[in-house]
């Protein structure tokens, strides 16, 4: 019996067409344009201007808080300036602008292919060396490394949870990285444990990617304190509080941090950029996304800059397809849909998924049944149906004691909703202001 | 840009499910039943089935496009699936005219009234058959010989729970009553072709198993300690579970998604209480069967089952924590 | 017979009963409320809307009864007659205000700000606004899905069909601000009616550079500063590439109108002028209204 979670849950089609594809590297173009709001929390404060010559590794935003994240130039070149472009947000945000000449590194970045096993630095050493590397959750979160692995006074760790589910259709960028770089991973793990101090860690894949558990079991026989888990097939599986709950079998209670239980979750890219951020001294200045779609020629793996358009991405994939109607940033449950093709390619972004306009449109809603499907399929036991009528009709107060906060938004209800209603539409609004509502409260 | 692109919140897919698969799927589920009636009352069930469905189709229909002024709904199958359950609860015998009352009632009062699928409050077939029942009280409890019955003189026979409560010496065999070759309404007859529908639910997964199994598990419990108490036929649990439109209600009626509750801890009291008001109009009440009373009933009380029960809540209850 | 007289007896006693322990309950229990708040209740209008910023016209009224000045409310329904009339039962000078009137600040129609890209979801602003930027390039304009249609209590906002944009019915508008609250873009302003109705103000709230705007929008203000210079009175300001005209000193000479380069300045109500210009894009907007 493998292990999974115990509420909830849907299992869409995988649809894996990128998988065993080796990670390509793509050419990079004439121009990137950076973001400085990669990460939840402050966006970076740019340290460049405009004729500023950079190599790849160069600060070009420097973290402006507690919560918030170092930005690296992923590119040589001069900056051409620094303005307003639009990214997954769907917003125009501030992004330095450059344009590239040559490919010249920073020489304190150690290129070569070289595995390093040994590390003596001491928890702070790592803790800071991640910072500066400006290293975010790699999942799709984009919550800054760092911070997470700094647990408030009073709570303490004792497992380490790698999180290799990817249990989101179509998105192969972390299995394929599992494959090709699976010691660096565990190393990178072993980096994590020592910044945690604890001496467990739990690296959960999904069955679909059985090769990638054999190859992690057979590696990780020679770290002490490290196992594999293979988990069943079952989305949200790769949410931190279904991940925890399914290799632990323990729930953070509602709104506390996973640390409440003792655990920690690092995604499998973020902690590969940990083992190069500590072990090569190489910040985050490129990530792996994977390109697809059932139209697009070539779906694949690749190895992008961070800056880098999506176009130039999918004109690497074999070109946009004639009949495209909808590119999402991320897998279909979750991603987000993206009005332009010029988008850059943030830390966050793990997939750039094409979909034909026959199937980009919803169908058409009709009344609530009340089949109670979306209940039973909320991994975090709420009642999306009553949620979405009170958010419909504004009554926060209900919402905020029915949980909406509680949302992970992973989108099971509209799945599977029968009468095909947006109850997540709703109910992300409906977070939202009662979100705002209980911040204005503690004012 | 050559064409324009979509932008829509998450999720970007659909599972598939939609409401006429369900309806279809509640169909197929009847088919068994279906045959099983076929084979008891012969012709007279198929007529009755279909001229229940026909009218129940065409009152949607006609009160969609004329009254309602709306995009008619009748392709998601509710329709069909009202007339088909309306039907399944009516003896085979029923005089047309009454049945296209019952039918004006199971649609017209009992669904669009409320707004059509989704909004209505009682279960639209049951509102039909009261309706019909309290309208027509004898031509609704006449029920016609079985064709499969042996050769008698009469036209008309009881019901097995008629007989239990006024007549108890004329009961048939258990056998008889699970395979279902004993008079009563339509598709109420045979337990074991409606535990295969029922199967056949739980493995599409249209329905849960909670509200059939906390009614027949209620029914069997109640008549069980009555039966250890004093073992009178009156309190036979197999023959409760096997009589009347127990079954049917259990599997097909009470299971109605809009008029059932939302949450699981929801179902089971909802079916607790329909077991319960069953036995208890079965035993002590004016009329032999009490299955769709204890369901309408019920279905009055599911806003406040759903207002008062919450689905279990993640990380609600710590485990090992 | 007799039962009847002992039935009226019993029934008689327990109303007399009844009625005195109500009766000392009452007294024990009352309730002293100022008397005014009941006179100044019946003055409000009694919509409820909530536009003074307190829970109903009789929190209001209770408001105004113990403030000790008048200063800061004010029920934008009612109006000054209101406030003179409740000003005149309490004993109290209301401040002069002007009537107030909802503006909306957008005049990107379709015609002029192509559609780019299309939004399929619920119809609601705020769900549209909180996915991206919306259907044209505009990143700041209407949404054009209505959410202050339906949040007016009033009847007094509609969409145009033909623009998609939404227009505020003078007559019927309260200024009560439940459109400003609901509009997820900001676009909708209170602004004072003027004098015949007559006002002027910058319909566009686009902040991005001249270049960006107006490729987005043909009449999006870019914030040139025209109108800035031509002002004699030190109304207009730019921020943020925007320009904005405060009603306070604006003294209505319509000369910004005429220098804005895209027509983004918008007059309301006046009469023609003298020299015909080409139809200016505002001009044919009106036609169709």
């Amino acid at each position: 019996m493998l292990k999974t979670f115990r509420i909830g849950g849907v299992h869409p089609e995988a649809n894996k067409l990128s998988a065993g594809k080796a990670i390509q590297n793509i050419e990079i173009p004439a121009e990137v344009s950076i973001p400085l709001a990669q990460h939840i929390g402050v966006p970076g404060k740019p340290i460049v201007k405009r004729g500023d010559k950079v190599k790849v590794g160069t600060l070009i935003g420097k973290s402006a808080g507690f919560v918030s994240a170092n930005i690296h130039s992923s590119v040589s070149g001069t900056v051409k300036k620094i303005d307003k472009v639009v990214d997954a947000s769907g917003y125009r945000r501030d992004a330095v602008i450059i344009g590239v000449e040559g490919d010249e590194w920073e020489d304190s970045i150690d290129r070569s292919e070289t595995l390093i096993k040994e590390c003596n630095l001491s928890q702070k050493e790592i803790i800071d060396k991640i910072a500066s590397a400006g290293i975010v959750g790699m999942g799709g979160a984009m919550f800054p490394t760092h911070v997470k692995l700094m647990p408030p006074p009073g709570t303490k760790a004792e497992v380490l949870i790698i999180n290799g589910v990817e249990c989101e259709p179509y998105l192969t960028s972390d299995h394929q990285l599992m494959m090709e770089k699976t010691e660096e991973i565990i190393i990178g793990t072993t980096i994590l444990m020592k910044a945690l101090n604890v001496s467990k860690a739990i690296i959960g894949i999904e069955n679909n990617k059985k090769d990638a558990i054999d190859k992690f079991t057979q590696y990780a026989t020679s770290y002490a304190g490290i196992s594999i888990q293979p988990l069943k097939e079952r989305y949200p599986q790769g949410g931190e509080k279904q991940l925890i709950d399914a290799l632990i079998k323990r729930q953070v209670p509602s709104g506390a941090l996973p640390i409440s239980v003792g655990a920690i979750v690092q995604n499998v890219g973020t902690t590969f950029a940990v083992y190069e951020a500590v072990q090569k001294n190489k910040p985050l200045v490129e990530r792996i996304v994977t390109v697809t779609g059932k139209e697009v020629k070539n779906p694949c793996n690749v190895r992008s800059r961070i800056g880098i358009s999506f176009k130039t991405l999918i004109d690497f994939a074999g070109g946009l397809p004639q009949n495209t109607g909808k590119i999402i940033s991320g897998g279909p449950m979750m991603g987000k849909a993206v009005a332009y093709t010029d988008i850059p390619v943030t830390k966050g972004t793990s997939g750039i998924l094409i979909i034909p306009s026959s199937k980009a449109r919803r169908k058409a809603p009709s009344d609530c049944i009340r089949c109670a499907k979306c209940i039973h399929v909320c991994p975090m036991g709420l009642n999306p149906t009553l949620l979405m009528n009170l958010s419909e009709y504004s009554v926060w107060d209900r919402a905020e004691k029915n949980h909406i906060t509680d949302c992970i938004e992973c989108g099971s209800c509209s799945y599977t909703c029968p009468a095909n209603r947006p109850l997540l539409d709703y109910i992300r609004l409906g977070k939202g202001k009662v979100t705002d509502i209980i911040k204005a409260r503690k004012n | 840009m050559e064409n324009k692109l979509v932008v829509s919140h998450s999720p970007h897919i659909h599972g598939g499910d939609s409401i006429p698969k369900n309806m279809y799927g509640v169909l197929i589920a009847l088919i068994p039943a279906f045959l099983v009636s076929l084979y008891v009352f012969r012709f007279d069930a198929a007529i009755i089935t279909f001229f229940s469905v026909l009218f129940c189709v065409v009152f949607e229909y006609s009160i969609t496009k004329f009254i309602l002024k709306k995009e008619p709904t009748i392709r998601d199958g509710s329709a069909i699936l009202t007339g088909v359950l309306l039907a399944f609860n009516l003896p085979s015998n029923l005089p047309l005219w009454i049945l296209a009352i019952g039918a004006l009632a199971a649609i017209g009062i009992g669904k669009m009234s409320f707004g059509g699928l989704g909004n209505n409050i009682f279960n639209p077939a049951l509102v039909g058959r009261i309706f019909l029942l309290i309208s027509f009280p004898a031509q609704m409890t006449t029920w016609p010989v079985p064709a499969t019955a042996a050769a008698t003189d009469a036209v008309t026979s009881a019901t097995v729970l008629a007989n239990l409560k006024f007549n108890p010496d004329n009961l048939p065999s258990l056998t008889h009553m699970f395979l279902g070759i004993e008079g009563g309404s339509l598709g109420e007859i045979s337990a074991l072709a409606l535990l295969l529908g029922l199967g056949y639910m739980l493995w599409k997964k249209i329905i849960t198993w909670h509200i059939p199994t906390a009614i027949l598990g209620t029914v069997a419990l109640f008549s069980g300690i009555l039966y250890l108490v004093n073992p009178i036929p009156l309190h036979h649990p197999l023959i409760h579970l096997f009589s009347g439109g127990l079954m049917l209600g259990a599997i097909f009626m009470a299971t109605d998604y809009v008029t059932s509750p939302l949450t699981k801890k929801g179902m089971l009291i909802y079916g607790f209480f329909i077991g319960l008001i069953t036995m208890c109009i079965r035993l002590w009440g004016a009329y032999p069967e009490g299955m769709s009373f204890a369901i309408v009933l019920m279905n009055g009380f599911t806003p406040l089952i759903n207002y008062y029960t919450t689905p279990k809540r993640f990380g609600e209850v710590r485990k090992n924590g | 017979m007799n039962a009847i007289l002992i039935a009226v007896a019993l029934l008689g006693t327990i109303g007399a009963v009844s009625a005195t322990i109500l009766y000392f309950v009452g007294q024990k229990f009352k309730v002293i409320e100022d008397p005014l708040i009941e006179q100044v209740n019946d003055i409000l209008p009694g919509a409820n809307c909530g536009g003074c910023g307190f829970p109903g016209c009789r929190g209001f009224a209770s408001a105004i009864v113990k403030a000790e000045t008048m200063d800061g409310l004010f029920c934008p329904v009612g109006g000054q007659e209101t406030m003179d009339k409740i000003a005149s039962i309490l004993g109290k000078s209301a401040p002069a205000t002007s009537k107030k009137i909802a503006v909306v600040r957008c005049n990107g129609t379709c015609e002029y700000r192509p559609q780019t890209s299309i939004y399929d979801g619920v119809r609601s602003c705020a769900i549209e606004a909180a996915l991206y930027g919306g259907e044209t390039d505009c990143f700041f304009g209407c949404l054009g899905l209505g959410d202050c249609v339906e949040a007016c209590l009033f009847d007094a906002i509609h969409i145009n069909p033909q623009t998609l944009l939404p227009e505020v019915d003078e007559d019927k508008c309260t200024a009560c601000g439940a459109c400003v609250k609901a509009c997820p873009r900001d676009i909708i302003e209170l602004r004072k009616q003027g004098p015949k109705s007559r006002r002027i103000f910058v319909s566009c709230v686009n902040k991005d550079k001249g270049a960006i705007a107006r490729k987005a929008c043909e009449v999006a203000c870019i914030g040139c500063s025209k109108c800035l210079q031509v002002c004699a009175f030190d109304a207009i300001t730019i921020e943020n590439n925007v320009a904005y005209i405060d009603d306070d000193k604006c003294r209505l000479c319509r000369k910004c109108v005429s220098v804005c380069p895209t027509n983004s300045i918008w007059e309301l109500n006046f009469p023609p002028r003298k020299e015909k210009t080409s139809a200016s894009p505002k001009e044919e907007i009106k036609k169709t209204v």
